[in-house]
């Protein structure tokens, strides 16, 4: 896992490698400094040579510029290391998730994918730059401090050895013990979350059955719940510090008492005590350091989880080796195919048997039950899915030869969850084509019958819808998604549920269009409307992911009791619409 | 929904405006509930910096009075015992400060966490009051950002800054005291270098400041881009659209990038420069010291301590300056918590209330405490100091209604309509004819400009807001459910419903048959809107929601267009059940659902403009008739 994040470093390796070093001299001349401070106040002040202070001082102020370079660079660097790689590591979620098919989309839920784009990578961002500037520097300080306070008087710096495995293992446990507790929060975070995008999506359920107090009070006990767990987490984080002021105390309580007496038998002088009490303080706050860089670590290790659970995720739909490139028409055709989602864990099939020939340029009516797999059924054909039995053909080729570019554009889908991008009208259109006029695009919204609201609007095409196209109706909104499908010129057209927000009159007009205006298409329409169905060629009836009847709108209102049954319940069956029919 | 929407790119920079102002209202929330807390954690901290400012005085004490005569009288047999004291003295104040600085750690969690709590939920409760039209003109991500990264900047705000802010304060200045105490010529030398500390330090923290601005606004941008693509990947595929999409967001990640790196390495510069001139301000101090030494002004120990003070002294001066970034960002966060909590609620200045009654001697209403499903409206009369009570019955009238989301563009004119108690009345017309906006005006989403609707006679600006929803069932264009379970998402509608009423109301709505066949039924929990469900089973616990609740008056916004005809043929038998005795108002494309309505009101652009039963506006052969033959026509 960490090999996988490490992977995405690439054209920042040279600065992660500098910045460790560059700290490492920070580090020597932080050592170098006791030393020369003992220095002074041995050879200089208490021998009273003026000269030996400023001398070695000179020395002090160049090892001052030295770690002042190597700290301004090492700082630099580790900048540019992790934001670098929290860079590539964006880049290169964003472009696997370009190339996931709809089944991998559906394993992710949109808000996890955000968060591992942002919140996660951020983590690791931060925690890169830690390692990088202080998980080299903490341990060579700690060797540091330990090798110069055993020059100076190894008898007095075994004092620090026990001191220093003390305290590890105290803070190791610490950290453990805390890491455990950190963990049971993120789920506890999750359900906070969830309560207000809840609430703020839903907000007028939740005025409209007045259950603010209820909402608040569930709320409350969410936010409680952190409180506790983060208290019940930081209070063992925070006995690091204690503990740690009670090592250090120690220490020099004992370096003070034995180094006095040594003092006095001509075994250490008081420079020496001096800058032994001062590696004393950096061993120990190293020690601390890698403590802190523990804790990152375990924090940022879900974030890292996450994100290599994205970039390791493959496409399960994959581009044939020598792929077809050109769609020979619209004909289309079911061959026992059968589908189940998640079919690799036992996925239950949702579509059985199918078998289907159509021919190029008809016009097919999809109906059935909520959850008979009607939508399932049209993603089969632009190979949103694969089938998991038998094979879906496209102009007489199994649609798996096809490259997928070339197949989607020849099959152009208008989904049933749809939507508009922020930008202008014009720009959502162009999805469709990207180097379409003007007129084509004006063209293919008068098709949809879409020209007429757009053009009343003060913008017109210029007109800038909102994120989500908020700003336009429902059914505006679905009519612009038809244009938006038309510009691609597709061999085959699939409405899923397209006009169901489109009132009546506006539907008939727009399929009057797609028969006039494009009759080579081979168009796929799934509604719930018997109006929007009727006059197709043929009418497929799905029944719990089996076809159940297959035929004109006629033929099925004679054979077909789904069918009839539904035709009767939109008609009501009742003598004033027979009068209004116009046939 | 065919509402306003705000700009959503316009999100606002996170910067403090007047970051006094932030930090008062910080700590006014620290105090309200943590003022002791945190009036022992001051007491801690001065404690603790006392008790450590002892350690290091004691350092001159050891030099001075116990090593310094042994090396004088080097024959003399060292007398150990007055050391072995003076560590013992010091060992107190050490463990006082070790306590002290542990209290305080302690109680800081305990005031941290628990502000960031009472700050949440004080921000949900707030959120809870405020107008639909927030919701309307804020993006949702934006709001749920406020909860998460801004709450966030809160914890390192009171739990490190502040207390560090003011330890520093204590020991700059008790230090400070001390060095004077000892050598005013080397304190003149500390305080001039601390003045280089602090403006490289400035300068290092301005430009970090400034990057650091631009990344935030940057992530946001970023984050932006990515909840959209995300949110519309399936389109994205379908376009083969995924290139010209990774070249935008390529460039928006190479300025985020740019922007953090030019952070980052701004503020990694703070340590080094005041480690740096931290070490040079201590060999001016060591030259200047020796000097004074030499020409015996000062005693070897006092140059010894000095040093030591020196470096106590600079720390506290760049632990500040470390912080400065998170005060910056805390303060950003803070105007943005704030600025929510200082939205204006909605205002309810009804006092009609909707009160349990039963009926005495014959005809008269009284109020009474029992539930007996019998409910009024409880109407105090100012002028003449009376009450009546008047039945709730679902009699719904507009009168010359005006409306737009903006003063400026009105969208609904002159909607005049009476519903009888217990009729049905339906609402069609082509998309953006205004139809969806009607009903978040009976229900007070917003408020109308001109004009005005009575319920049950009483216009409904008197009725308490609470008491008016209450008496009004809604079913929503787009379900929303929420997590828990299918039986807490249908009690939604009636909190203290039986599991019987429940399982009535599913059976009502026809959602018993599919719950039924779920392995955990009416006990499987729902995440994600209901992401396990189909469409047009979401709907279905929707209508079941509306059934328990059992209210007079009705909303049905498109209610049933995406249930298949066979599911929504049942549906409309169990709904004409609930519809039966009840007002309501219902919107639908297919006209077939609404003919059995006892009035049709057809719409365009905001008006309406035909309006009569199914059978009258046939006759009539126009815009209904279009609509309606429209049906049947291609």
């Amino acid at each position: 896992m960490v090999r996988r994040i490490l992977s995405e470093v690439k054209e920042y390796t040279l600065p992660s490698l500098i910045t460790p070093l560059c700290m490492i001299l920070e580090v020597a001349m932080e050592m170098v400094v006791p030393y020369l401070m003992a220095s002074i106040i041995d050879y200089g002040v208490y021998a009273g040579n003026m000269n030996h202070i400023l001398k070695t001082g000179l020395f002090m102020v160049l090892a001052a510029i030295v770690g002042f370079i190597g700290g301004i660079l090492g700082g630099k660097f580790g900048a540019v290391a992790s934001t670098g790689l929290a860079r590539n590591l964006r880049k290169s979620m964003y472009e696997n998730i370009q190339t996931f098919s709809f089944s991998n989309i559906d394993k992710f839920s949109t808000s996890s994918l955000i968060t591992r784009l942002t919140t996660d990578v951020t983590n690791i961002q931060n925690s890169y730059q830690m390692i990088l500037r202080m998980a080299m520097r903490a341990p060579a300080s700690l060797i540091a401090a330990m090798f110069m306070a055993f020059y100076i008087n190894a008898r007095i710096a075994r004092i620090y050895l026990i001191a220093v495995f003390i305290l590890a293992i105290f803070l190791v446990c610490i950290m453990l013990s805390a890491t455990k507790i950190f963990r049971q929060a993120f789920p506890k975070y999750d359900e906070l979350n969830e309560s207000v995008q809840e609430n703020v999506t839903a907000i007028r359920v939740v005025k409209a059955y007045v259950r603010e107090d209820e909402q608040i009070s569930r709320f409350k006990k969410a936010s409680q719940a952190i409180y506790q767990i983060f208290c019940k987490a930081e209070g063992k984080v925070v006995l690091n510090g204690p503990v740690m002021t009670l090592t250090v105390y120690t220490c020099i309580l004992t370096i003070s008492w034995i180094g006095a007496k040594m003092i006095s038998v001509g075994d250490l002088t008081t420079g020496e005590l001096m800058s032994l009490l001062a590696y004393c303080m950096n061993i120990l706050m190293s020690l601390m350091m890698l403590s802190m860089i523990f804790v990152m670590i375990t924090m940022s290790a879900a974030s890292a989880e996450r994100i290599v659970e994205v970039l390791n995720e493959e496409s399960d739909l994959k581009n044939p080796e020598n792929p077809i490139t050109e769609v020979k028409d619209g004909s289309v055709s079911f061959k026992n195919a059968a589908f189940a989602y998640n079919y690799d864990k036992g996925g239950k099939p949702v579509l059985e048997n199918i078998n289907l020939e159509i021919k190029s340029g008809e016009t097919i009516g999809i109906m059935g039950a909520t959850g008979s797999s009607k939508s399932t059924l049209v993603s089969l054909i632009s190979r949103l899915y694969d089938v998991t039995e038998g094979s879906v053909s496209v102009g007489g080729v199994n649609v798996k030869e096809y490259d997928l570019e070339v197949l989607r554009n020849a099959v152009s889908v208008v989904l049933q969850k749809n939507q508009l991008f922020s930008g202008t009208i014009l720009d959502n259109l162009r999805w469709g084509k990207e180097d379409a006029t003007e007129e084509e695009c004006i063209n293919a919204c008068k098709m949809a019958c879409a020209d007429e609201f757009i053009s009343r609007m003060p913008d017109g095409y210029n007109t800038r819808i909102e994120q989500g196209g908020s700003n336009v109706s429902g059914g505006q909104k679905q009519r612009l998604c038809i244009a938006r499908a038309l510009l691609k010129s597709p061999r085959i057209l699939i409405l899923d549920d397209s006009t169901s927000a489109v009132d009546t009159a506006t539907d008939a007009k727009i399929r009057e269009a797609f028969r006039t205006m494009i009759p080579g298409v081979t168009k796929f329409i799934i509604a719930q409307r018997i109006s929007s169905i009727q006059d197709a060629d043929r009418i497929i009836v799905l029944d719990n992911g089996h076809v159940n009847g297959i035929g004109t709108h006629d033929e099925l209102l004679k054979n077909n009791e789904i069918y009839r049954e539904v035709y009767e319940s939109q008609t009501g069956g009742s003598g004033d619409f027979d009068e209004t029919e116009v046939d | 929904m065919p509402g306003p929407r705000g700009n959503m790119l316009g999100r606002p920079m996170p910067k403090a405006k007047d970051p006094g102002k932030m930090f008062r209202r910080i700590m006014g929330y620290v105090m309200k509930d943590y003022a002791p807390h945190y009036a022992i954690v001051i007491v801690c901290i001065i404690t603790s910096v006392l008790c450590s400012l002892q350690g290091t005085l004691f350092m001159r004490e050891l030099i001075d009075k116990y090593i310094t005569p042994f090396l004088l009288n080097e024959d003399a047999l060292p007398n150990y015992e007055p050391l072995a004291h003076a560590i013992a003295r010091v060992a107190v104040f050490y463990a006082i400060g070790i306590v002290a600085s542990f209290i305080q750690a302690r109680l800081l969690i305990r005031i941290t966490q628990g502000t960031m709590e009472s700050m949440r939920n004080d921000l949900f409760e707030k959120m809870e009051k405020l107008p639909i039209k927030y919701f309307d003109t804020h993006a949702h991500g934006d709001i749920m950002s406020i909860y998460t990264n801004d709450i966030d900047t809160m914890r390192q705000m009171i739990s490190m800054s502040m207390p560090q802010c003011f330890n520093s304060a204590i020991t700059i200045i008790s230090v400070l005291i001390s060095m004077i105490v000892l050598s005013p010529w080397m304190t003149l030398v500390t305080i001039i270098m601390v003045g280089v500390m602090l403006g490289c330090t400035g300068y290092a923290a301005k430009n970090s400041g400034k990057h650091f601005v631009r990344q935030q606004k940057q992530l946001g941008t970023v984050n932006g881009y990515i909840e959209e693509m995300i949110t519309g990947q399936k389109v994205i595929k379908v376009f083969c659209h995924e290139e010209s999409g990774i070249r935008k967001f390529n460039e928006l990640n190479d300025e985020l990038f740019d922007a953090a790196k030019k952070a980052n390495t701004y503020a990694n510069a703070l340590g080094p420069i005041n480690a740096q001139l931290g070490n040079l301000s201590y060999v001016l101090c060591a030259i200047t010291g020796g000097a004074l030494a030499l020409s015996g002004n000062v005693s070897v120990g006092s140059v010894a301590s000095f040093l030591s003070l020196n470096k106590s002294f600079n720390m506290p001066i760049s632990q500040v300056a470390q912080q400065f970034n998170s005060i910056i960002v805390a303060m950003a966060g803070a105007e943005r918590i704030f600025g929510l909590m200082d939205e204006t609620p909605e205002v309810d200045e009804g006092y009609v209330t909707l009160v349990n009654v039963k009926k005495v001697s014959g005809e008269k209403l009284e109020e009474t405490l029992e539930r007996t499903g019998v409910w009024a409206w409880k109407h105090y009369h100012k002028d003449t100091d009376t009450t009546d009570y008047k039945p709730l019955e679902g009699n719904v009238v507009f009168d010359g209604v005006d409306f737009g989301y903006t003063d400026e563009k009105m969208v609904l004119h002159d909607i005049k309509l009476e519903a009888k108690p217990g009729q049905k009345i339906a609402f069609v017309g082509s998309t953006g004819a205004g139809k969806t906006t009607i009903t978040n005006l009976i229900n007070r989403f917003y408020d109308i400009q001109d004009g005005k609707i009575r319920y049950d006679g009483i216009n409904v600006n008197k009725i308490r807001k609470d008491d008016l929803r209450r008496s009004l069932g809604m079913v929503l264009q787009e379900t929303c459910l929420f997590t828990g379970t299918i039986a807490d998402n249908i009690r939604f509608g009636k909190l203290g419903a039986t599991d019987d009423e429940v399982i009535a109301a599913a059976k009502l709505a026809n959602a018993d048959e599919f719950i039924t066949k779920l392995p955990d039924g009416y006990n499987t929990m729902l995440t994600g809107n209901g992401a396990s469900l189909s469409q047009g089973q979401r709907q279905l616990l929707a209508i079941a929601r509306a059934a328990i609740a059992d209210p007079p008056v009705l909303i049905l916004d498109e209610a049933t267009s995406s249930i298949d005809t066979r599911t929504e043929r049942i549906v409309q038998e169990g709904m004409d059940k609930l519809m039966h005795g009840r007002t309501s108002f219902v919107i639908a494309h297919r006209l077939s659902t609404v003919r059995n309505a006892d009035c049709i009101m057809v719409m365009e652009q905001g008006r309406i403009v035909e309006k009569g039963t199914h059978d009258q506006l046939i006759e009539m052969k126009g815009r209904y008739y279009t609509l309606y033959t429209g049906n049947s026509i291609a």
